[in-house]
């Protein structure tokens, strides 16, 4: 299990949350293609108003930029990069030999994922690999960092620094195992977490409350997941067509209940109210706002959040 | 079992365009089984592909067998001499993949066509639904999932517990058609009383003795020695 006090990497995430600020994260899609310019464009427009972004790994099963490319282009853009690594395409060969490349390009943080099923994306067709599970990723990348070994017991030379993420979602089933998994990942080398989006407040305040009676809090910085909803039927669509999410259905309500020109911002108002809620609950170290193909609206969410400016 | 399923018709009827004698070959284990390769799939084909290609003007002889398992030697004997004897210009197996393989290595120069798609190592659920058990790893390790096996029926061959996409007992790939297995899993070790082994992790799984480690063989020492 890691020690939240020893410095695992020295990432900016990293130092922000060992040094107690409530950190911000989002994330920052790679282009469809090699459209470094449309990246670069999402980069400013989050420049500064957060501690890292995420950098999604083919994220729903559909082929963009590496994330390892994507991720050296906001290194070298002025915004770090939490890099996220799916185990649905790379066997323990590509993951750690990517792991060596990410580090050697500048990147410090690194989100072990298995990654959504290809059948969601646009190669349904394609065979998947699942040579390693998430947890599995994390203790081999642990291993590397703090042994100095490959999963195969060979040496590894030079060192890897890496801020280790997981991810956790306290609203898919069995509920009562997914604390458990949660330990497992902190157990495995999980250095911080970021949740699943939370719509439903009072089962992630129960899912928290269980985490913090297991002393979770104490060893991993958990970040909640936060997603803006554009629109009454964005809201309807998650509900009904994204597993592990659930939308209650006053929230739906609320968002219909204005004018469709005026959802958007109700659904910032409805965010900025979840990021306050979140604060307040007991072990809750940051929010990670996942504001799909909504990158111009961080830097207003974290403004009028009072999350700005970034300590570091 | 080995399950198999039929393949399209005109797929079939596409490989033997060019052969005018064609014997199509049941298997009477895993097969007749689960309804896609015995004696009377091979009945049903045969007359399909005389109407077929009667339709079309054109004559065939479409002959008919049906052996006990066509993964052992002594069984398909006779089907060797009857293709050398009567002539036959093509044969259509309606085994699974391993007695397509096991005709075609003793086949000489007469083709062999699959006459279905092999699936996978499953059980009947009930009549006319089969479900997949097994994935043939070559390291079980159910001991510890309650006897459940997650290589095989996890959609992501998951060994540390279920994904994000567990969603009242469904999986998230096809909910109305798949148990999530590590609820199945879940629920088991807690009748059990075993939960407590779902807290270890399961480390990187050795897949050396999977189809990833190379072309299998296995052997019983008391007959056979591997060199």
């Amino acid at each position: 299990m890691s020690e939240k006090s020893v410095m695992k990497s020295g990432s900016n995430l990293e130092r922000v949350l060992s040094s107690g600020h409530f950190a911000v994260t989002c994330e920052c899609g790679p282009p469809k293609g090699a459209d470094v310019e449309h990246l670069e464009k999402k980069i400013e427009l989050v420049k500064g108003c957060v501690d890292a972004a995420n950098v999604t790994d083919n994220q729903t099963a559909v082929v963009r930029m590496s994330s390892i490319a994507a991720s050296s282009i906001l290194v070298k853009n002025g915004v770090e990069p939490v890099m996220q690594m799916v185990t649905r395409d790379r066997n323990r060969i590509a993951a750690q030999s990517d792991l060596f490349g990410a580090y050697a390009l500048g990147i410090r943080n690194m989100l072990c994922l298995t990654g959504d099923h290809q059948s969601f994306g646009n190669h349904p067709k394609a065979k998947n690999v699942f040579d390693l599970d998430s947890l599995q990723l994390l203790d081999v990348v642990r291993n590397i960092r703090d042994q100095g070994v490959v999963n195969s017991g060979d040496p590894v030379q030079g060192g890897i620094k890496m801020f280790l993420g997981a991810a956790a979602n306290p609203f898919a089933d069995p509920f009562e195992f997914r604390v458990i998994r949660l330990a497992k990942k902190i157990e495995a080398g999980a250095d911080f977490i970021q949740t699943q989006c939370i719509y439903d407040m009072g089962r992630f305040g129960e899912f928290m409350k269980m985490s913090c009676d297991m002393g979770l809090d104490q060893n991993c910085f958990i970040l909640a997941g936060l997603t803006p909803l554009k629109s009454a039927g964005m809201a309807a669509y998650m509900n009904k067509n994204v597993s592990g999410i659930t939308i209650p259905e006053d929230i739906i309500k609320r968002i219909r209940g204005v004018p469709k020109a005026n959802q958007a911002e109700e659904g910032i108002n409805l965010l900025l109210e979840q990021i306050q809620e979140v604060r307040e609950i007991p072990g809750v170290a940051g929010v990670h706002i996942m504001a799909i193909e909504w990158e111009e609206k961080i830097r207003e969410i974290t403004e009028r959040a009072g999350l700005l400016p970034r300590p570091l | 079992m080995i399950v198999a399923d039929p393949k399209p018709f005109l797929q079939v009827k596409g490989y033997l365009e060019n052969f005018g004698k064609v014997l199509i070959v049941g298997c009477g284990t895993c097969t007749t089984v689960c309804l896609s390769g015995g004696e009377a799939e091979v009945q049903i084909l045969a007359s399909g592909l005389r109407i077929a290609f009667g339709k079309d003007g054109r004559r065939k002889a479409i002959l008919e067998d049906c052996v006990q398992r066509q993964c052992d030697e002594e069984f398909i004997l006779p089907v060797l001499s009857r293709v050398e004897s009567e002539g036959i210009d093509a044969v259509v197996s309606l085994a699974c993949g391993v007695g397509v393989n096991f005709l075609a290595d003793r086949l000489g120069k007469t083709p062999i066509f699959p006459g279905l798609d092999t699936t996978f190592y499953g059980a009947g659920m009930q009549q006319g639904l089969w479900a997949e058990m097994c994935a043939g790893c070559g390291s079980c390790i159910v001991a510890h999932t309650g006897g459940i096996c997650p290589v095989a029926r996890c959609s992501k061959h998951l060994l540390n517990g279920p994904c994000g996409g567990s969603e009242k007992g469904r999986c998230e790939v096809d909910p109305a058609n798949i148990e999530c297995v590590w609820q199945l899993i879940y629920d088991r070790l807690k009748r059990l009383g075993r939960l407590d082994e779902l807290r270890n992790l399961m480390p990187a799984k050795d897949w050396s003795t999977a189809s990833d480690g190379g072309v299998r063989r296995t052997t019983r020492e008391q007959l056979y020695e591997l060199k």
